[in-house]
């Protein structure tokens, strides 16, 4: 049995506070400054009736890719999925943003790491989870100082994603 | 008589899950895709089982290209092409099929030809019990949808 779309096994226990939570952001161009700018001048927190969480899947791998996908569809978080860190970098400078990114590791063209790295440079203030296979402890280091939020090891689970979207204070609401 | 078809055909199924599980060919994140099959994607398990095959057999067929050519020294490729199917195979709960991946992985690792080529044969092996395990299912829910009177898209 399932609510909103979520299975009943994968709901936050009654007497947990839920509120959803997103900036409405007007950013278009990739100019930190400007970013900046546009930030302070974007809409407040709207109304819980209102609100959408968006996201962004970065993943090379096309299981991945649809896994996340439908994971985050099933919080009922709008998202869309690029195949590396490049195309995660373009649809920024495209003009979109998003609330969350989940970050995959290694990717061609530009990795997780460098990605994550050119997104804070840019002054992307997603918040960013971090997620892989490939967890050694060296890597996470380097990966989490690259400018992440979070990190989850695969495979990603509606509780691992919950405990991804709870440690980041985003509260799905159901 | 229907009711009774549709039943066997689900303890057919349990059976074969049981048994994958059992095997350690399954583990619980093939439970995790099954949670995710709902309404709106009815057919979701075997949406994504179709697309981790086409990714797998290219993936293997391009390793045992590489490590056929004599003039083969590129491990990086096999890492990462391991990389791809030990994410997949994660992914959907092919517990398996990843843990031999890992194995072929660390022998690439070490720029060990005899034993990447031994990796790659067990790999095959064990994707393969996979896929041929992965059919009988499909084939068994079929019929089991069928026999309910369900149309099943294939």
């Amino acid at each position: 049995d399932s609510e909103n779309g979520v299975p009943a096994s994968f709901k936050v226990p009654a007497g947990v506070v839920h509120k959803i939570f997103s900036y409405k952001s007007s950013v278009i161009f990739c100019c930190s400054q400007e970013r900046k700018i546009r930030r302070e001048m974007a809409d407040e927190v709207p109304s819980l009736a209102e609100s959408k969480l968006t996201a962004l899947v970065v993943d090379d791998n096309f299981v991945n890719q649809t896994m996340h996908h439908k994971l985050l569809d099933r919080l009922g978080i709008q998202n869309d999925v690029v195949c590396n860190g490049q195309e995660a970098v373009d649809v920024h400078c495209s003009g979109r943003n998003y609330d969350l990114i989940l970050m995959d590791m290694e990717m061609p063209i530009l990795n997780g790491i460098q990605a994550t790295k050119r997104l804070r440079e840019m002054g992307i203030e997603s918040k960013i989870a971090g997620v892989t296979t490939r967890a050694n402890e060296g890597d996470k280091k380097e990966f989490m100082e690259a400018g992440l939020n979070d990190f989850q090891e695969k495979p990603l689970t509606i509780s691992k994603l919950l405990s991804i979207l709870h440690r980041l204070d985003f509260y799905v609401q159901t | 008589m229907l009711g009774l078809g549709v039943d066997r055909l689900q303890a057919d199924i349990n059976r074969l899950l049981t048994s994958l599980f059992h095997q350690g060919v399954l583990d619980e994140q093939f439970l995790q895709l099954q949670q995710l099959q709902d309404e709106t994607s009815p057919t979701f398990v075997y949406d994504v089982i179709n697309i981790y095959f086409d990714e797998s057999e290219k993936l293997l067929r391009s390793l045992r290209l590489l490590l056929m050519d004599r003039e083969f020294s590129d491990y990086k490729k096999i890492g990462l092409h391991l990389n791809q199917l030990v994410g997949s195979s994660s992914s959907i709960g092919a517990r398996r099929v990843r843990n031999v991946c890992v194995a072929f992985r660390s022998a690439s690792e070490l720029n060990n030809r005899p034993g990447c080529l031994r990796g790659l044969e067990v790999v095959e092996h064990e994707y393969n019990y996979l896929k041929n395990m992965m059919h009988e299912l499909f084939q068994l829910e079929q019929q089991r949808l069928l026999a309910a009177g369900v149309r099943y898209p294939m």
